[in-house]
Parts: C-alpha cells; sequence; structure tokens
C-alpha cells in the first residue's frame, strides 16, 4: 500500500483541524498544511510516474467489504493541477483577507475544501464520493458566505441548497446500484453493470446530482452568483477546482464502470447540454458587466466542452485513439483549472485595487496593474485557446475526433464558444487598456467598408476553409500537359 | 419480501413527495423540512434494502445511513446559520426572490 494516497486526503484534514484549534496561528499552521499536502501529492505523482496506477485498501480491508482509494495518470495529473492551484490560492489569500478575523474562518475551511477534493478525486467506490460531495459542498457553501454582504448569504444558501439536493439524487442512485448488485466498489461495479432498466435509472439519478454540482447546462443557474459574490480567492478555488471534480466524476462514471450502460442517444444528449453550455455561457459573458460575472459564466461555457467529449468517446474501443481523446479532455480541464484560477485571482486584485469590477469602468488598469492585466490576458489567451495554450490541442483533437467519426455538428459550438470567447476577454483588454467605448455598430459606412470586409474575409475564411477547391482547379491542366 | 417492499416503497414515496416540496416551496424553512424528508426516503430504502430473508440485516446500507443522517444534520445547521445572518441582515434581497 502506498500511503501517499490516504495522507493526500489525510493531511488537509489535521491542517483544517489545527488551524480550528489554534485560530491565532492559523496563517502560519495552513500554510504549512498546504505545503505539506502539495508534498505529499509530488510524492503521489512519482509514485504513479513509476509505478503506474496505485490503489491502497484503507485497514487492509479489501474491496467489497473496506474503502479503496485508487489513483491512475489522470487523477494524479488532475491532483498535481489541484494542488498547485490550491498553493497559489492560499498564498494570495493571505495578502486578500485584510480582516484577519476572515482569515481565521478562511484557513480551517478552505483546507477542508482541498481534503474533500483529494478524496474525491481518488475515491475508488460510489459512496466514498458522496461523504467527498457533501463535505466539498458544506466547506464551499461556507467558504463562499465569507464575504458577508446579503447577496453573497443568498448565493450561498441557493448553493447549499442546490448541492443538498444534488447528494441526495445521487444517494437514491448509490441505494439503487446497491439493491441491485451489492456492490459499491467502482472496480468491481465495472463487472457487473449492463444494459437494463435498474442500472440505466440508477445512473440517470448518479448523473442528475453531478451534474447539479457540475452547473452542466440547464443545472446552471445557481453558478453565477455564487461565484461572482463570493471572495476572489474562493471563486478561483469554486471554479477552478469545485465544479471540475464533479465534471470529472460524472465524465469518468460515464466512460468507465458505466460505459455499458450509456447508450449512444444518451451520450448524445450530455454533448447536447454540453454545447449550449459553451454557447449559452460565452453568450452570458460576452454580455456581463463585472469582471468576475464575466468570469462566473465562463465556468459554465467551459465545463460544456468537457461534454463534448462524451458523445466521440463513448463508441470508441480502447486504443490510441481513445487514448487521444480522453487526453484531449483532461487537457482542457487542467487548462481550464489553471487559466481560471488565474483570472480570479487577477479579477480580486483588480475589484481590490479600484473598490468594484465593472468592465466598463476599468479603463487604466495596464498602466496600473501591469502584471494583472498580463495575467488576464494570459488567462485569457488558454479560454479562448489559442496557440500554444493547453486547450488549444485539446480543442484542436476534439475537432479533429468530430470529423473523423463523421459527427461534424460538434464543431459548431467549439467554433460559436471560442469567438465568443475571444470577444469577451478582448472586452475586457480593451478596456483595460484605456480605450474607447467599443463602438454600437459593426458597420458604420456599407459602402465604404464591406467590400474591403468582405476581401479580407476571403482571405481568411473563404481560402482557408475552401482551400480543397483550389486544387481541384489545377488538375484539368495538369491532365491536358 | 412484501414488508421490504412495503418499506422500500415508502421511502420512494417520501423521496419523490419531499423533492416536490422542495421545488415547490419558496421560505427556507419549508425548503429545508422537505429535503431532509426528501433524505429520510433515501435512508428509509436504504434501511429496506438491509433486510436478507431471516439472516441478520446486511450492515453496510445501516452504515451509509448512519453517514447520511450526519449530513444531513451538519447541512440544515449551515442552512439554519445561512438563514438568521439574512434574517439579522434584513432577508433576501428583493431581485433575488
Amino acid at each position: 500500500m502506498n500511503a501517499s494516497l490516504p495522507l493526500a486526503v489525510c493531511l488537509p484534514l489535521l491542517g483544517a483541524l489545527a488551524t480550528t484549534l489554534a485560530p491565532a496561528r492559523a496563517r502560519a499552521l495552513g500554510l504549512i498544511a498546504a505545503l505539506a499536502s502539495s508534498g505529499v501529492v509530488l510524492w503521489l505523482v512519482v509514485g504513479v510516474w513509476e509505478q503506474g496506477p496505485l490503489r491502497a485498501s484503507l485497514g487492509g480491508w479489501s474491496a467489497p467489504l473496506g474503502i479503496a482509494l485508487a489513483a491512475d495518470g489522470a487523477v494524479a495529473a488532475l491532483l498535481a493541477m489541484t494542488a498547485m492551484v490550491a498553493l497559489a490560492i492560499s498564498i494570495h489569500a493571505g495578502g486578500y483577507f485584510r480582516d484577519p478575523e476572515r482569515l481565521r474562518q478562511f484557513w480551517p475551511l478552505w483546507l477542508l475544501l482541498w481534503a474533500a477534493l483529494n478524496a474525491l478525486f481518488l475515491a475508488a467506490d460510489l459512496f466514498n464520493i458522496y461523504v467527498g460531495l457533501e463535505l466539498l459542498g458544506l466547506s464551499g457553501a461556507a467558504l463562499a458566505a465569507l464575504g458577508g454582504g446579503r447577496a453573497a448569504l443568498t448565493a450561498s444558501l441557493r448553493y447549499l441548497l442546490v448541492g443538498l439536493l444534488g447528494s441526495m439524487t445521487y444517494l437514491l442512485g448509490v441505494a439503487l446500484i446497491y439493491a441491485a448488485h451489492g456492490q459499491l466498489d467502482l472496480a468491481l461495479l465495472g463487472t457487473r453493470l449492463g444494459p437494463g432498466l435498474v442500472d440505466a435509472t440508477a445512473l440517470a439519478l448518479l448523473s442528475l446530482g453531478l451534474a447539479l454540482k457540475a452547473a452542466l447546462f440547464p443545472l446552471h443557474f445557481w453558478l453565477p452568483p455564487t461565484h461572482a459574490n463570493a471572495p476572489a480567492p474562493v471563486s478561483a478555488a469554486l471554479s477552478a477546482l469545485v465544479g471540475k471534480v464533479a465534471a470529472w466524476l460524472l465524465l469518468m462514471l460515464w466512460l468507465g464502470p458505466f460505459a455499458a450502460v450509456t447508450q449512444p442517444a444518451a451520450a448524445t444528449l450530455l454533448g447536447l447540454l454540453g454545447a449550449c453550455g459553451v454557447i449559452w455561457g460565452s453568450w452570458r459573458a460576452l454580455r456581463a458587466e463585472r469582471l468576475k460575472l464575466l468570469a462566473a459564466h465562463s465556468t459554465v461555457a467551459q465545463i460544456g466542452y468537457l461534454f463534448l467529449f462524451v458523445p466521440l468517446i463513448q463508441g470508441l474501443d480502447p486504443g490510441p485513439e481513445r487514448t487521444a481523446l480522453l487526453g484531449a479532455l483532461l487537457l482542457m480541464a487542467l487548462t481550464h483549472g489553471f487559466a481560471k484560477a488565474a483570472f480570479f485571482l487577477a479579477a480580486g486584485q483588480v475589484q481590490q485595487l479600484a473598490g468594484h469590477d465593472r468592465i466598463d469602468a476599468l479603463g487604466g488598469t495596464a498602466q496600473r496593474l501591469p502584471a494583472t492585466t498580463f495575467t488576464l490576458g494570459l488567462a485569457g489567451v488558454a479560454l479562448i485557446g489559442l496557440p500554444p495554450s493547453g486547450s488549444f490541442i485539446g480543442k484542436w483533437l476534439l475537432l479533429e475526433a468530430a470529423i473523423d467519426q463523421g459527427q461534424w455538428w460538434w464543431i459548431l459550438p467549439v467554433l460559436a464558444g471560442t469567438l465568443l470567447a475571444a470577444a469577451y476577454v478582448f472586452r475586457v483588454l480593451a478596456r483595460a487598456f484605456n480605450q474607447e467605448p467599443t463602438p454600437l455598430h459593426f458597420v458604420t459606412q456599407v459602402r465604404a467598408e464591406l467590400p474591403g470586409l468582405v476581401l479580407a474575409l476571403l482571405a481568411v475564411a473563404g481560402l482557408g476553409l475552401a482551400a480543397g477547391g483550389l486544387w481541384g482547379l489545377l488538375e484539368p491542366v495538369e491532365i491536358d500537359r | 419480501m412484501s414488508t421490504q417492499l412495503l418499506y422500500g416503497g415508502a421511502g420512494v414515496a417520501l423521496c419523490v413527495l419531499g423533492l416536490w416540496a422542495f421545488l415547490v416551496h419558496r421560505p427556507l424553512l419549508r425548503k429545508l423540512i422537505a429535503i431532509n424528508i426528501m433524505g429520510s426516503g433515501v435512508f428509509h430504502l436504504l434501511i429496506a434494502l438491509a433486510e436478507r430473508d431471516g439472516a441478520p440485516p446486511d450492515p453496510v446500507p445501516h452504515a451509509l445511513v448512519l453517514t447520511g443522517i450526519v449530513v444531513a444534520v451538519s447541512a440544515t445547521a449551515l442552512a439554519l446559520v445561512f438563514g438568521r445572518r439574512l434574517d439579522e441582515q434584513g432577508g433576501v434581497p428583493e431581485d433575488e426572490r
């Protein structure tokens, strides 16, 4: 048994306990716990790197009775991303919370949240996921309420209630699975689940519960107010990590143990919800008036991208093609984790300096906070998916698979989402560089502007997308010779 | 078997009732009671599943229910604290109702 698996859950938990018992030293103890937790995750990643997937049976009790923790390569990568983002948030929080009382309340809850995240990524059975989800929901809602205002409290209360509803639905699914198979361990369930009414109902209930927590369209309604009203370090954690873990669990259930239960139609439905999330989230982000609200809506979109992979991966047999797509999915999740955390931390910095985060009044931010503006820009590059960011490679592989499998319609939400993301990122940056407000009319003089615009479109889109026609034009010439 | 079906069926009925009340009612207290009833329904169902004809009951669902109860109590307490804080600050803002 590799001790790094249980320790990755226990260390942040111990830290939470220590910071509760000694609130006066919360900051020092919290930072020590954060460093130690990151160290253990590093140990775990090295272990997975050298020995392949790890599994630990707690207390020496093996699967049917005992509770197991498991880490494969994907989990190791997600844990490493979580640790890096969490460490950055831990350092940032020390400067963000000026009120020592707030900082004392922040540390135990934050470490508890971190423990829940690690426990969820490592969970190898359905019930452990339930416990982790509840821990995540409770600490997340309490953290989001740290701002203390009425809007923050209302949003946190809604978040908590939605979370509770999600957990109860999830637990009902767990009960069904246990009734049918007498088994909760994911690896053992993988061999027993099959197409059938009970398993399909159970999967629907589990998915509904997780989708509520992951803010999958149309169950995302609670996310924007919660993330926008929480203190910036908390928003960063909620957006980058908390939504991500629920989405990851949902995807892992669909593509892993429950693969035999899923039907192509159901996978297409999940992909469609993801596509709606991409377009709706990006559109609302473009229309948002506040920087943090923009980032929160953009999270809905970025979570949506992950679900576009489901219909493409679902029909594939294990092989290099499936591995490539799973890698792309993981890459998108990791990139968004880093980028969104960076974006929220930068937005918090802007908000603290300017006293507000209205996008219209951001003028001059680039002059006053060059590094923060640069952070917003860099994170924006990753959110759009420009090369060389990770999401560029992820989107590229997604598009390639969609074309290869003849499911070209999945290209549309990706293109629309990317264009909208470019628009909302550049809207922020344009304001930050103190430029004039965006004109209301796209075209001011049709006759003067349209011909040039058409030519430019031909150069970029026309020749780029229809380049194949050019060779068709050349071919008869070659034959004549 | 029929006892198990009765208990399990009652659990599912409670669950649906709770869910319905949770979605329909606005006040926080009613929502909290509704979600607790829904939870009780799930626990009821799990307890019914533990029966094994004649043999001692399966301990795993019992353990699950115990954990679930602890979690439900803590979540209810946290929601009540939020509700009280909101009341002290003048209630839910008008545009959020």
